[in-house]
């Protein structure tokens, strides 16, 4: 399997006397992918500040604009011209798309940090235990990722959101970290099982380290970039269930957020009436969040391993 | 198939039949753990639809001694388990007289059409790309093309697919925005529907495939910088063995067995992707199917189709599993 053939490469922690040398200009950390990722992801977040400090956020709220405006130097199939009060236009119910923005995304956002930060806390857990104790509750654990992978999320999600109708984006979130602990898990646990044979554990293990010290003094530092990969990962699948149950109309309804605001913009046909900034506005955020999530993923797995690194 | 041993085999099907338990045990308890019995509810939502609703508490008292409802939940548990293995699903609520069965039955080919065009089509140009990152003998142009070409990577099939029915069904009308076949004609083998199917099918099956080979390259690519570093690759050079064979046989064919595991592994978001697209484009599939009887609070409709869907997607990962052994000969030898 991939992740058997990759650790071997793992850093060892502190490094040797010549990398701390070199620590400056060789610090895996500084490659190009996970800083212009990161960069990317700050950027938008001080945007996002600046427009709460600068914008009236109340905006997205319904009615609270002119109906349908284009984006400013636009117009739309009425013939009206987009105007600088609105320089991304408005939608179908009244709604600053600027405002929405700056509503939307962090919600957004939020909901995926929820989700993946619960999922992985159960996945270091569990794969910890699989790992490390091994026996039955690694025969039970791995049974139960392999069952959780199989299932499609999406699908028992949409059964258990028909039940309980719309929700609040916490709740939302809890939800979708109820299936997002599986991928981690898995991935700890392999990482977990190839480290626990290697020769700084053994040798721990010989010098009669305790088990709780060799588990976070030993195998946890080298595991950190590894955690960080699974965790952007994690986050990336949990915005995309987020997204994917708004979109079919289960987000919060008042202040929407990003995944709502392509929900309504469907439901009006927006596509077919060329109102191109209402699900453009989302969709192009949402693809940059996601083109940046896995810029840092790529950056976390070239730390993890310099394989990799010396490729480039 | 020689190759598999039998606890490989045991273990596999154990998954996939205690997925299918999971999956249906979870339909089964989710609207029963919800606060308020599901009949009223849909009653509730009926007489809010249409102001009011004459003999609700009959209506409600008929609906759960026709489904049983009544009963101790163990007895409607096995009931609804041996159901399931007979292959009641029971009935749509919205269209009565049609069985879930049949209207799923309807509109599973499509997405196992469009799902597994778009698989084969991203796996395979996923591998190829990732694999000619590597290689030495790759032209430089293709060098520089590949990573361009993988921008849209991790880009959720969702948004990929709005973008392009925009672009291409709207701004361009190169393709169809919708449905799987024209409107008005009457699916038949003939040269004409069949590529009439593949004109709509084009921009789904893409909104998949653009987003997502790029992670298979990725894939490949660590794979194959590994496998670089072997022993075998010095010596089948030394050998002098023509550059494509080395690529074939001793690169591509040792780097594609993780990526296989891998393919199992992504079975379950991938179905997650395809549900959304087929919403976007209003493809006639499961997706669709999902989405309309979540319209019409079709709760029977809804709970039969994300079963089926499953089903399907355990069935594809057992496949996969089980063929993996017979690509790489080592599993059977270490007896796992």
């Amino acid at each position: 399997m991939a992740e058997d053939i990759t650790v071997k490469d793992a850093p060892v922690a502190g490094g040797t006397k010549k990398a701390g040398l070199l620590n400056r200009f060789d610090n895996p950390w500084l490659n190009w992918k996970f800083l212009s990722g990161a960069g990317i992801l700050g950027f938008m977040f001080f945007l996002i500040f600046l427009g709460y400090q600068l914008w009236d956020t109340d905006l997205a709220l319904s009615a609270r604009a002119p109906l349908n405006l284009p984006p400013v130097g636009f117009s739309n199939w009425r013939g009206q011209e987009g105007i600088p009060e609105h320089p991304l236009g408005t939608e179908n119910s009244g709604r600053d798309m600027l405002a929405l923005w700056i509503v939307g995304t962090p919600r957004t956002i939020f909901v995926g940090v929820v989700a993946a930060t619960v999922g992985m806390i159960a996945g270091i857990i569990l794969g910890f235990m699989a790992g490390f104790l091994g026996g039955i509750f690694d025969d039970v654990i791995r049974l139960a990722v392999d069952i959780a992978i199989t299932i499609p999320s999406l699908l028992v999600l949409i059964v258990i959101q028909a039940v309980l109708g719309r929700v609040d984006l916490l709740t939302m979130a809890l939800l979708i970290s109820l299936f997002s602990w599986a991928t981690p898990t898995r991935y700890i646990r392999a990482q977990v099982l190839s480290m626990r044979e290697s020769g700084y554990v053994q040798m721990a293990r010989l010098s009669g380290v305790p088990v709780r010290d060799i588990m976070f003094k030993e195998i946890m530092p080298n595991l950190l970039p590894y955690l960080a990969a699974s965790y952007i990962g994690n986050m990336q699948g949990a915005i995309i269930s987020a997204v994917g149950l708004e979109v079919l109309g289960f987000g919060p309804q008042r202040i929407p957020s990003l995944g709502v605001a392509i929900f309504f913009s469907i439901e009006a046909g927006a596509l077919f009436r060329n109102m191109w900034w209402w699900w453009g506005v989302p969709t192009v955020t949402l693809s940059i969040v996601f083109v940046a999530l896995l810029l840092i993923s790529l950056g976390l797995d070239e730390v993890a391993n310099p394989r990799l690194r010396k490729a480039n | 198939m020689g190759g598999i041993s039998l606890n490989y085999l045991v273990r596999r099907l154990l998954v996939f039949f205690l997925t299918l338990w999971v999956a249906a045990t979870l339909i089964f308890i989710i609207p029963r753990l919800a606060p308020g019995d599901p009949i009223a509810a849909m009653v509730a939502r009926l007489s809010y639809q249409a102001g009011f609703v004459e003999n609700s508490n009959l209506i409600i008292e008929g609906w759960k001694e026709r489904f049983g409802l009544n009963d101790p939940v163990y007895v409607q548990y096995v009931r609804y388990l041996t159901g399931l293995l007979r292959g009641d699903l029971g009935y749509s609520m919205a269209r009565f007289p049609s069985t879930v069965s049949e209207l799923v039955g309807r509109a599973l080919p499509w997405t196992l059409g469009l799902v597994g065009v778009a698989t084969v089509i991203f796996f395979v140009v996923g591998n190829l790309c990732g694999a000619l990152l590597v290689w030495n003998k790759t032209p430089r142009m293709v060098r520089v093309m590949i990573p361009i070409s993988m921008m849209f990577t991790s880009i959720p099939p969702l948004l990929a697919g709005l973008l392009l029915v925009y672009v291409f069904g709207f701004l361009f009308k190169w393709f169809p925005q919708t449905y799987s076949y024209g409107f008005g004609m009457t699916p038949a083998l003939t040269l004409e529907f069949i590529a009439n199917v593949i004109h709509h099918g084009f921009l789904p099956a893409m909104a998949i495939v653009l987003v997502t080979f790029g992670y298979w390259a990725l894939g490949m690519r660590g794979m194959m910088i590994t496998i670089e570093g072997e022993d075998y690759m010095i010596l089948a050079q030394a050998k002098g063995l023509k550059p494509f064979y080395v690529l074939y046989r001793y690169m591509i064919r040792n780097a594609i067995l993780p990526q296989m595991t891998a393919l199992a592994v992504s079975i379950g978001t991938l179905v997650n992707g395809a549900v959304l697209v087929e919403v976007i484009f209003n493809y006639n599939g499961m997706g669709t199917l999902i989405f309309t009887a979540l319209r019409e609070q079709d709760f029977g409709l809804i709970q039969g189709t994300s079963f089926i869907l499953i089903t399907t997607s355990a069935l594809a990962v057992l496949i996969i599993d089980l063929s993996y052994p017979l690509i790489d000969p080592r599993i059977s030898l270490e007896g796992r």
